[in-house]
């Protein structure tokens, strides 16, 4: 029979993506940028925090095959190992990013309904992003990179590991369970971007996007409904049934609804947090994490006994009226209530100094350093459903790891090496030697660009020579962004 | 209230139809008897593409086909006799994917109220689109052979390029409509179809914005998916449906689905866009994707291509293979931009290596093409193609991409892209090899037609000065003042090349120079929907440009000043004046 896969599976070029993993690809162009893979590194003579067991002075990890093998006070180098010396220096696992917008290819919102579930942010990830580099170099190893926050329901969501000079195919964290964004509040409702003289979108007001989120989840069900009857009527034989349209839009709500899929939601103010945890509890399903949830603190008992994570900023606040309620205190509060806390950058450049960020809990909130440690490693791994393969220097987890030179809670602290699967992703020895041989090739292609334009004798090589349309969409790599500019517009979008 | 202007160009226009209806009223020349039906090139060197060189031979073609190629091959008592010493035959080219033969003021979809012919139609403009039922900028109904137009000035350049057939597609929107493979000639728009459809080229360009779906990449992909989903569905559920009617709702009927299902059960090429390593590895992908679970699939081929060095392995171990077009617009620096703005290496590496993307190809076993992708002037197409020769590919394999297997690519090899007996008679007479620079077309044959071709205007003198750049030109109808924007390109023998824009179209350079200080150039625009001549001639001083503007028989005088950069034009209007209804006037013109 002529049935469509695509009509009987949930497919989507995220699962192809996923499933070419094993795609044979060419290094020729990308060997240089590409990390080396040896099979076993030492890292010995580091303090090394695991966050799950506590502080190893002088100790030493063995990495084998891209996880973590041995760890202990001494371990003797085995042959062929590769050693580092890390005397004086700190060893951390790799910073988990729960609120990410990095690696995407073109708008991370699809702004233009209130429903949004039937984009994919894994069809779009763009390995070529500067941003992935850049978040390496600040001891990031994986990202929750989630679609932006115009919709009530937005875009599924993908958990990456920033395997830098890799192709898109290969950066989706294996095996995680994939997501959707949720938003609430200003974003969704449009109330900081109207466009003079233009129809606003529905939802207007908190209200509106209740309704919406509800609407969508009884169009899911009802969906779900008339694929379970269609399955029993081919079943019992019957040859007429029709199936059911697959729709797009909707196969992501109902993973929802069987627990298939994480739901991120975008939040601020109490109301609309406890609004949600209702919703959610009426149609079945749970609330994987509040995203931001800056007045989290308000309501944290009822977070708590949802089992629903919190992923929030530092100490961002007063950027818009639903801000204006936010404290520093938020992330220490609600952990002191039992709720599972990461501390999320939701900006690039932000996400380059999330270590320092986890240490401002310390001040405001008296975490103690572990803990501060934990909302940007382990944490944010729980929340992910990513905890049994990283989040802690532990044997048999992936050997994600941040070398330092200070220690990481310390504003001195700075990013010497990153690894990722036992693979050195970024060393700052060698991105600061490399700069050189960069700046030479660059000067050297536009001195033979501007050759080529000066060529002279034969004048009709020329002829009709016009401007070149941009080559590619790309991202200056020139202009770092201001953090809080990216926080309120960007980030909060 | 008609102006004077235009009901001058009306009386011009309607001399004009006097002249061509005298004209037309003598009978044409072939009835007569006068074009002959059989022609033979002697002695001439034969490339067929298809097998090695012949020196010294000839080719025989009747009724616009090939009928015998070969060194000892009877000539027919009829036929015309071309002496072809000295010279090289080729096959003629094939633009692989174009819309040269497509008028550019396409009936926009939707607006003429039947686009959609039942079911749901595409939004047209200024609809909103609230998510994939309403099948946003899609129109696969749209068919080129049904909008081909022997008005299209490109039609006679690309022929005197040595093109004599092309893959042409409306454009517009994200399923924009069905190509068909045209040969360059015509007595009547529809004698120029060969085959159609041969492919349904998709387009991933988001063109909705915040208020209209889709807005984002992701989003346009989603919607591409949904289409194939729900063209799927139709088929699937219709089948059901034929079966036992009774008692069951009907599956309702949408136009996309229709004719996209019947697309795919042709197996008709889907074109993918990809240039960057990304998007290939994205399109090959998505073509797995697009897939039925019983090995149907939709046929899937990649235009772009430019940056294959870095992924053609992966394109050749693809199965079933995916063909790709290679876009001959090459990346270059753009001009006039910020001297301080620095290119990013991948960007620079990019430039300097997309020429060689076709070796990579060729290398790699994948089948590729070549197309004009923006290039307006069709000599610069084999010069874009004799790139990638100096990149490392094979002058025969150049020569393959743009005869031979782009006809394999759309299934019309049997008829098309080589030098065999029983081809169609499309035929490049040249007077060297093709790639050399210095090498002249001498003649083209469409369809077995002869056709002399035309060397643009050359500049008898070297020019003074130097026209490249961006200008503004500033003249006075009858209708009142009105400006338009003048993109020049001039080659350093003076030979002119750009485009032209204003509120009464944009329009390529089809021929012009500059000679020491007289300047002349002609573009084609619409005028009350007629494709007409405009001439510029002038003198050039060094600064400014002036001079006169002919069209239709009527002359009017302009003026043209180099545009200022825009970041300067925002500063001055700034300082100038802040509030004046004049600026806004001005810009309104423009």
């Amino acid at each position: 029979m002529r049935i469509p896969s695509t009509l009987t599976q949930n497919r989507s070029l995220a699962a192809i993506v996923l499933g070419t993993c094993g795609l044979a690809f060419s290094f020729s162009a990308r060997a240089a940028a590409s990390p080396d893979a040896p099979p076993v590194i030492l890292i010995q003579n580091a303090t090394i925090l695991t966050v799950s067991h506590g502080t190893i002075e002088h100790g030493s990890v063995l990495i084998k095959d891209g996880k973590i093998v041995e760890i202990g006070a001494s371990i003797k180098a085995p042959k062929d190992a590769q050693v580092v010396d890390a005397a004086g220096q700190f060893v951390i696992p790799g910073i988990i990013d729960c609120h990410s917008h990095i690696a995407v290819d073109g708008s991370v919102n699809e702004g233009s309904v209130s429903v949004s579930s039937i984009v994919n942010i894994a069809d779009v990830l763009n390995p070529d992003d500067i941003d992935i580099y850049r978040d390496l170099a600040g001891g990031v190893t994986v990202a929750n990179v989630l679609h932006g926050s115009a919709n009530s329901i937005g875009g599924q969501t993908v958990v990456i590991k920033l395997r830098w000079g890799q192709p898109a195919a290969k950066l989706p964290f294996e095996g995680a369970v994939p997501g959707i964004k949720f938003a609430l509040g200003e974003n969704p409702k449009r109330s900081n971007f109207s466009l003079p003289g233009a129809t606003p979108r529905y939802p207007t007001t908190r209200m509106g996007v209740e309704e919406t989120i509800r609407t969508a989840f009884v169009e899911a069900r009802d969906y779900k409904k008339t694929w379970d009857d269609y399955d029993k009527r081919v079943a019992a034989g019957d040859k007429n049934a029709i199936p059911p349209r697959r729709d797009l839009r909707l196969d992501p709500l109902v993973e929802v609804l069987e627990g298939k899929r994480y739901v991120h939601a975008h939040c601020y103010r109490e109301d609309e947090i406890l609004m949600l945890l209702r919703v959610a509890k009426e149609f079945g399903f749970k609330v994987r994490t509040l995203q931001h949830v800056l007045e989290g603190y308000k309501v944290a008992d009822e977070i708590a006994a949802a089992g629903t994570g919190a992923s929030t900023f530092s100490d961002w606040w007063a950027y818009k009226v639903e801000a204006y309620d936010a404290i520093p205190y938020n992330a220490a509060l609600m952990t002191r209530r039992g709720v599972i806390v990461s501390i999320n950058s939701d900006d690039a450049e932000e996400a380059t100094h999330l270590n320092q960020e986890a240490a401002k809990t310390m001040k405001y909130g008296g975490l103690t350093h572990d803990e501060a440690l934990k909302l940007v490693t382990i944490n944010p791994a729980i929340q992910l459903g990513i905890d049994k393969r990283v989040g802690s220097i532990d044997v048999g987890k992936d050997a994600d790891l941040v070398i330092y030179n200070h220690d990481p809670l310390s504003a001195y602290a700075v990013v010497q090496k990153t690894l990722i699967d036992g693979r050195v992703y970024f060393d700052r020895q060698r991105d600061i030697a490399d700069r050189g041989a960069r700046e030479m090739e660059k000067k050297a292609l536009m001195e033979k660009e501007k050759r080529a334009g000066e060529k002279k004798p034969d004048a009709t090589i020329e002829i009709g020579k016009r401007p070149g349309a941009k080559p590619e969409e790309k991202k200056s790599e020139e202009k770092p962004k201001p953090p809080q500019a990216d926080a309120v517009s960007g980030g909060a979008l | 209230m008609r102006s004077v202007f235009a009901r001058r160009c009306l009386s011009a226009l309607a001399f004009a139809l006097i002249l061509y209806v005298l004209l037309a009223a003598a009978p044409p020349m072939h009835a007569q008897g006068g074009e002959p039906q059989y022609f033979a090139i002697r002695g001439v060197r034969v490339v067929p593409v298809s097998g090695p060189p012949v020196e010294n031979a000839t080719v025989v073609m009747a009724h616009g086909v090939l009928t015998a190629i070969g060194k000892d091959v009877a000539i027919p008592p009829d036929a015309w006799i071309i002496e072809g010493k000295g010279l090289t035959v080729y096959p003629g080219l094939f633009d692989s994917f174009t819309d040269v033969g497509l008028p550019a003021a396409a009936p926009a979809p939707g607006a003429t109220g039947e686009g959609g012919g039942g079911g749901r139609r595409a939004a047209p403009t200024g609809e909103v689109s609230r998510g994939p039922e309403d099948r946003p900028s899609t129109t696969p109904w749209r068919s080129a052979a049904d909008e081909v137009s022997l008005s299209d000035k490109r039609i006679e350049s690309w022929r005197n390029g040595g093109f004599t057939t092309v893959v042409s597609a409306p454009k517009g929107g994200m399923f924009p409509g069905q190509a068909a493979v045209l040969d360059l000639a015509g007595d009547r728009a529809s004698d120029m179809v060969v085959k159609a459809p041969v492919a349904i080229p998709v387009s991933l360009q988001p063109g909705g914005g915040f208020g209209n779906f889709p807005g984002s990449l992701m989003g346009a992909l989603a919607y591409v998916h949904q289409v194939w989903v729900d063209t799927y569905w139709s088929t699937e559920a219709l089948a059901v449906y034929e079966k036992n009617p009774r008692g069951v709702a009907r599956p309702r009927y949408d136009h996309t689905e229709a004719v996209l299902g019947e697309a795919l059960e042709d197996h008709t090429l889907v074109l993918i866009p990809a240039n960057n390593s990304v998007q290939l590895r994205r399109a090959l992908q998505l073509v797995d994707l697009w897939k039925l679970d019983d090995g149907d699939h939709v046929d899937g081929a990649i235009y772009g291509g430019q940056m294959a060095y870095e992924v053609a392995d992966e394109i050749g171990a693809k199965k079933p293979p995916v063909p790709v077009l290679v876009n001959l617009k090459w990346p270059e620096a753009e001009k006039d931009t910020d001297p301080d703005e620095k290119p990013s290496l991948r960007t620079l590496r990019f430039r300097d290596k997309a020429p060689s993307s076709p070796a990579a190809l060729a290398k790699a076993g994948v089948k590729f093409a070549f197309y004009s992708g923006g290039i307006t002037a069709p000599k610069d197409i084999l010069k874009a193609a004799k790139k990638s020769i100096d990149a490392g590919l094979a002058p025969e394999a150049a020569l393959r991409a743009l005869t031979l297997t782009p006809a394999e690519i759309y299934h019309v090899a049997d008829r098309l892209g080589s030098i065999e007996t029983g081809k169609i008679a499309n035929l490049v007479l040249a007077d060297g090899d093709l790639f050399d620079e210095k090498t002249k077309i001498k003649m083209v044959f469409v369809d077995g037609k002869r056709f002399e071709t035309h060397e643009p205007e050359k500049p008898k003198d070297p020019p003074k000065g130097n026209l490249t750049g961006k200008w503004k030109l500033s003249y006075t109808t009858p209708e009142g003042p009105e400006e338009s924007t003048l993109d020049l390109d001039m080659a350093t023998d003076g030979t002119l090349s750009g485009t032209t824009s204003s509120k009464r179209g944009t329009g390529s350079i089809l021929s012009g120079y500059l000679s020491v200080d007289k300047f002349s150039f002609t573009i084609n625009i619409p005028i009350e929907g007629n494709p007409t001549d405009v001439v510029f001639t002038g003198t050039f001083d060094g600064a400014t440009l002036k001079g006169n503007i002919d069209v239709m028989g009527y002359s009017i005088e302009f003026t043209g000043a180099k545009a200022a950069p825009p970041s300067a034009a925002t500063s001055d209007s700034a300082v100038h004046n802040p509030s004046s209804n004049d600026s806004i006037a001005a810009g309104g013109a423009l």
